[in-house]
C-alpha cells in the first residue's frame, strides 16, 4: 500500500484482469448463448459487422470489469463508512443532504442511463420532437439524466427518512403509483416510454451498492429497525419517482 | 486516428460524469465529518480504473450491444425470414413468434446469471426463515422478466399503448400488496429494480427500437420504449405471487400433514 502510486496501479491491474474478466465474461455469457442459438439455428445467417461487435463486446467486458473494480477499491468502502460516520452523528440536515446527493451523483455516473438517454435524443431528434442539431440533441440527453438524478436524490432522501420515520415501504409505493398514472394523463405522449423506461434504467451498477449500503447501515444503527426488513425498499422508490420526474420533464420541453 | 479522437472525447465526458460523485465524498470526508480521506491512494487509483472503465464500456456499447439488439430485432421481422421471399411486411402479431420468444429467452437468462439478484435471494431466504428458497425465488423473477419483455414486444408490435398494460400491472401489485405477507413485500418491491443489469438494459432498448423501425406502422418515438418498464414490473408480481403460494403450501402442510406432493 505504501508504495508509489504508478507501481500501485500496475500491481493493482494484474490480479484484478486475471481474476475478474472470468467473471465478467460470465455475466455476458447467457446473452452470447441465447443470441448464437438465434443466429445458427433460426436465422442461420450472421450477425452483420461481426468482427466490430467481437471488438466491441471484449470493450464492454473490459470496462465494466475495470469499472466494478473501481468502485470497490475506492468509492464503496468511503460512501459506507461515510453513511455510518453520518448516521452516527446525529445531524439530521448532513444525513438528508448526502442522501440527496448520493441519489444524484451516482445517478449522473450510471451507465446504463448514459447509453439509453443518448439513445432517446437520438430517436426523439429522427421523430422531429426536438431540433436535429448536435447540440439540442446532447442537451435533450443531459435533460433527461438531470432530471432522473434529481428524482432519485430526492427518492434516496424521502427513503431515509422512511426508515428513521418507520414509514411501511407500500404507502410509499402505492402513492407513487397514483402520481405516476396522474402523470401519464397529462404528460405529452412522446416522453411515456421512455418515462416509465427511466424507472429500471436508473437502479444498476452504481447506485445499487452505495445505497443499499446506506440503508441497510442506517437500519443497523438505528433501535428497533431491522436491517433486513428496513433496509430493503429504497431500490424501488427510487425507480419509481424518476418515471414522474421525466413525464414533468416532458411536460416542459415538449 | 478518428478513433483515437473519439475515444479521447468519450474518457473526458466520462470524467465529467464522475465528478459529482468525487465531489460529495471529498467535500463531506473535510467540511462535514472533518476528517482526512482514508486511503487517499486506493481512491484515486479506482478513480482511474472508474473512468477509464466507463469509457471503454460506452465505446463498446456503440459497437456491439446497440447493434446487436438492433440487427436481432430487424432479421427476426424480415419478411423474407417470416415467409420465406416476396412476402409483404404485416403488423399481424401472430406472425412475430420468434421475436417473443428471443425477447422471452434473452429476459431470463440474463436475469438467470444476474449477480445482485443472487445476493438478493440469498437474504430473502434469511429473512423468511427458509419458506422461501433462493433458488425458486431467482427463478420466480427470471421467469417474471421473461414475461415482461416477451410481453412487451407484443406490445410494440401490436402498437397498444404503453401505459394501459402499466395500470393493469400496478392495479395487480396494489391487490397483491395486501394478500402478501408483510416480511415480503419491500424484497418483492425490490427486485423488480435489480433485474435491469448495465448490460441487459442497452440491448434490450435497441431491441425494442429496433422492432418498432421494422414493424410497418410502428415509430420509435412513440412505440419503441417500455420494454425495461415490463421488466422492472413483471418480477414484482410473480415474487409477491410465489410468496403468496409458498406461505399458503407452507400452511396448509402444518394445518393437515397429507400427501408429499406439492404443486
Amino acid at each position: 500500500m505504501n508504495d508509489r502510486p504508478q507501481t500501485s496501479l500496475l500491481s493493482g491491474l494484474l490480479p484484478v484482469i486475471s481474476k475478474k474478466l472470468w467473471s465478467s465474461f460470465k455475466d455476458l455469457m447467457p446473452i452470447i448463448l441465447v443470441i448464437a442459438f438465434f443466429q445458427g439455428l433460426v436465422l442461420r445467417q450472421p450477425l452483420p459487422d461481426f468482427f466490430n461487435v467481437l471488438t466491441g463486446g471484449v470493450l464492454v467486458v473490459l470496462g465494466l470489469m475495470l469499472f466494478v473494480e473501481g468502485l470497490e477499491m475506492g468509492l464503496f468502502p468511503i460512501g459506507e463508512t461515510m453513511a455510518q460516520a453520518l448516521a452516527r452523528k446525529g445531524s439530521l440536515f448532513w444525513l438528508l443532504a448526502f442522501a440527496f446527493l448520493l441519489g444524484f451523483s451516482t445517478t449522473v455516473a450510471e451507465p446504463a442511463l448514459i447509453a439509453v438517454s443518448a439513445e432517446a435524443a437520438d430517436i426523439a431528434a429522427e421523430a422531429e420532437l426536438i431540433s436535429p442539431s448536435a447540440q439540442s440533441i446532447k442537451q435533450y440527453a443531459l435533460g433527461l439524466r438531470l432530471s432522473v438524478a434529481v428524482s432519485v436524490g430526492i427518492a434516496i432522501l424521502v427513503g431515509v427518512l422512511r426508515i428513521l420515520r418507520g414509514w411501511p415501504v407500500h404507502y410509499l409505493i402505492i402513492g407513487g403509483y397514483v402520481m405516476v398514472i396522474l402523470m401519464t394523463l397529462i404528460a405529452p405522449r412522446e416522453i411515456i416510454g421512455i418515462a416509465y423506461d427511466a424507472g429500471g434504467v436508473t437502479t444498476s451498477t452504481v447506485t445499487v451498492p452505495l445505497v443499499a449500503a446506506l440503508g441497510v447501515g442506517l437500519a443497523s444503527i438505528i433501535k428497533g429497525r431491522s436491517p433486513l426488513l428496513d433496509g430493503f425498499g429504497l431500490i424501488a422508490f427510487a425507480s419509481l419517482l424518476p418515471m414522474i420526474f421525466v413525464m414533468g420533464y416532458g411536460l416542459i420541453v415538449f | 486516428m478518428e478513433f483515437f479522437f473519439d475515444a479521447g472525447w468519450v474518457l473526458l465526458a466520462t470524467f465529467r460524469d464522475i465528478l459529482p460523485i468525487l465531489g460529495l465524498i471529498i467535500s463531506f470526508q473535510l467540511f462535514v465529518l472533518r476528517q482526512p480521506i482514508p486511503h487517499l491512494r486506493r481512491l484515486v487509483v479506482g478513480g482511474i480504473f472508474v473512468v477509464a472503465g466507463l469509457a471503454l464500456f460506452l465505446i463498446g456499447l456503440e459497437m456491439a450491444l446497440f447493434p446487436v439488439g438492433r440487427a436481432m430485432a430487424t432479421q427476426l421481422s424480415d419478411p423474407a425470414f417470416l415467409w420465406g421471399d416476396a412476402a409483404t411486411p404485416t403488423a399481424d402479431w401472430t406472425a412475430y413468434g420468434w421475436v417473443y420468444l428471443f425477447a422471452a429467452l434473452i429476459g431470463f437468462s440474463t436475469t438467470i446469471a444476474e449477480p445482485s439478484l443472487l445476493a438478493v435471494a440469498l437474504k430473502a431466504g434469511e429473512v423468511s426463515s427458509g419458506v422461501i428458497s433462493p433458488w425458486g425465488l431467482r427463478v420466480t423473477v427470471a421467469v417474471g422478466v421473461a414475461a415482461g419483455i416477451a410481453l412487451g414486444t407484443f406490445r410494440i408490435v401490436t402498437g397498444t399503448p404503453l401505459h394501459l398494460y402499466i395500470l393493469g400491472g400496478y392495479i395487480v401489485v396494489v391487490l397483491q400488496t395486501f394478500t402478501t405477507p408483510r416480511k415480503m413485500i419491500p424484497l418483492a418491491y425490490d427486485s423488480g429494480g435489480v433485474t435491469t443489469s448495465t448490460v441487459t438494459v442497452p440491448l434490450v432498448a435497441a431491441l425494442g427500437l429496433g422492432l418498432s423501425e421494422s414493424v410497418p406502422g410502428r415509430n420509435p418515438a412513440m412505440d419503441g420504449f417500455g420494454l425495461i418498464a415490463f421488466a422492472s414490473l413483471f418480477p414484482i408480481i410473480t415474487v409477491m405471487g410465489y410468496a403468496q403460494l409458498t406461505y399458503w403450501l407452507a400452511r396448509r402442510r402444518q394445518t393437515k400433514p397429507l400427501k408429499g406432493d406439492s404443486a
